[in-house]
């Protein structure tokens, strides 16, 4: 395997790992208060858990989309 | 891992890993992957309506995460992908019509699975030939002395003569897209395509994905790259109002999105970066088994009777 190749393997792995051990944290924590609520919501009021589900998934794609830029400049110096 | 909303246990590992598969898969064809999601989620034993509802959300969180990636790289074209929403969300709603008269006649599935094998089988058929045709030119353009990293940033196709009398149509409104290189087309001929797509996704269920990135390239001729891009910025707004109608319907369980989203965020950005390594039609190519999956999942069906 070619040097930068495998620089760029051990970066992804690296970052692989970090990535893991916080979404392994977002599961456990974030989900667990989160989930009874939007149950009772999604029973109650399904316009608003509409509305909400909507807004948590694309506010999580840009918080995980900034997280996992910044690991990939931390691990592999390049952006890209 | 207990999800309240569904009533269903699903490992939360098992839908990290499946978001993260389609994550690659729609970061580097700009498609939703829905083809894959279903069945994977219906696998692990949710209702089908819970499958349909929760990866349309799943998709709007990967295709904000691709896009946001493709629009760094310069693969999206605002102005054409707002305009397609139009015309998708229209034709989603035709498509769903179209289902619920079906319905009502009495051979939806039969009419469904028929219709969508054909078009899954026509557009592979068509990618390879023309991908083939448009590699081999390019050998050969190569081998006579051309440029290669010049070449690779053009993007060649073998449909173009087509494209370019559908561009030279004047029928007003004309719009600009700048960003995709084509001076001037019709406003129609861009929301036609989208609406077609949107009809696809309304009858066949998903985003349809499939139909529109090669009608993106071969009907209105968007370079390859942009064509990925911008559908996915187009899908962030088609998904995210089916989102919120099935949301309202009761079939989306939002926490299964969001788990699945964890896997998909960082497979939707490995997708995106790996365009740029390859050329628009070596993409094009690759692209030629995703609607074939797609045909095998609806013969599947049809002989056994199970709704994968």
């Amino acid at each position: 395997m070619k040097p930068q190749a495998a620089k760029t393997l051990r970066a992804f792995l690296v970052e692989l790992v970090v990535y893991a051990i916080l979404v392994v944290g977002y599961f456990f924590l974030v989900l667990h208060f989160l989930g009874e609520s939007l149950h009772q919501l999604e029973m109650r009021h399904r316009y608003t858990y509409a509305g909400v589900a909507i807004l948590l998934i694309a506010g999580q794609a840009v918080v995980l989309e900034a997280l996992t830029t910044l690991l990939l400049r931390l691990f592999s110096g390049r952006s890209e | 891992m207990f999800f309240p909303i569904s009533g269903a246990h699903i490992s939360p590992i098992y839908l990290a890993i499946v978001g993260f598969l389609i994550g690659i898969l729609g970061g580097f064809f700009g498609v939703g992957g829905s083809f894959i999601a279903g069945p994977a989620l219906r696998a692990v034993g949710l209702d089908w309506n819970f499958a349909v509802g929760t990866d349309l959300a799943h998709i709007v969180g990967k295709s904000v995460v691709a896009a946001k990636r493709h629009r760094a790289l310069g693969n999206v074209d605002l102005r054409l992908g707002l305009i397609m929403a139009v015309g998708t969300i229209g034709g989603a709603e035709c498509g769903a019509q179209l289902i619920q008269m079906l319905k009502r006649a009495g051979n939806v599935n039969l009419v469904v699975s028929i219709v969508s094998i054909a078009v899954y089988l026509s557009i592979s058929t068509f990618m390879i030939w023309e991908s083939r045709k448009t590699l081999r030119a390019q050998n050969r353009k190569i081998g006579a002395g051309t440029i290669k990293s010049a070449m690779a940033k053009r993007d060649q196709s073998a449909f173009k003569p087509t494209t370019r009398i559908i561009q030279r149509l004047k029928i007003w409104p004309m719009v600009a897209l700048p960003t995709s290189g084509i001076k001037a087309i019709s406003i129609w001929i861009i929301l036609l395509v989208a609406f077609v797509g949107g009809v696809f996704s309304g009858f066949l269920g998903g985003g349809a994905g499939y139909i529109r990135m090669p009608s993106m390239v071969y009907v209105l001729g968007i370079p390859t790259h942009l064509a990925v891009g911008t559908d996915l910025f187009e899908i962030i707004i088609s998904a995210s109002y089916g989102t919120f109608t099935h949301a309202v319907k009761g079939n989306v369980d939002i926490l299964i999105a969001l788990v699945m989203h964890t896997g998909a965020a960082i497979g939707a950005q490995i997708g995106a970066i790996s365009t740029q390594y390859f050329t628009g039609p070596k993409i094009r190519l690759a692209f030629v088994p995703l609607p074939l999956i797609g045909a095998a999942i609806v013969i599947y069906t049809l002989i056994t009777g199970h709704k994968l």
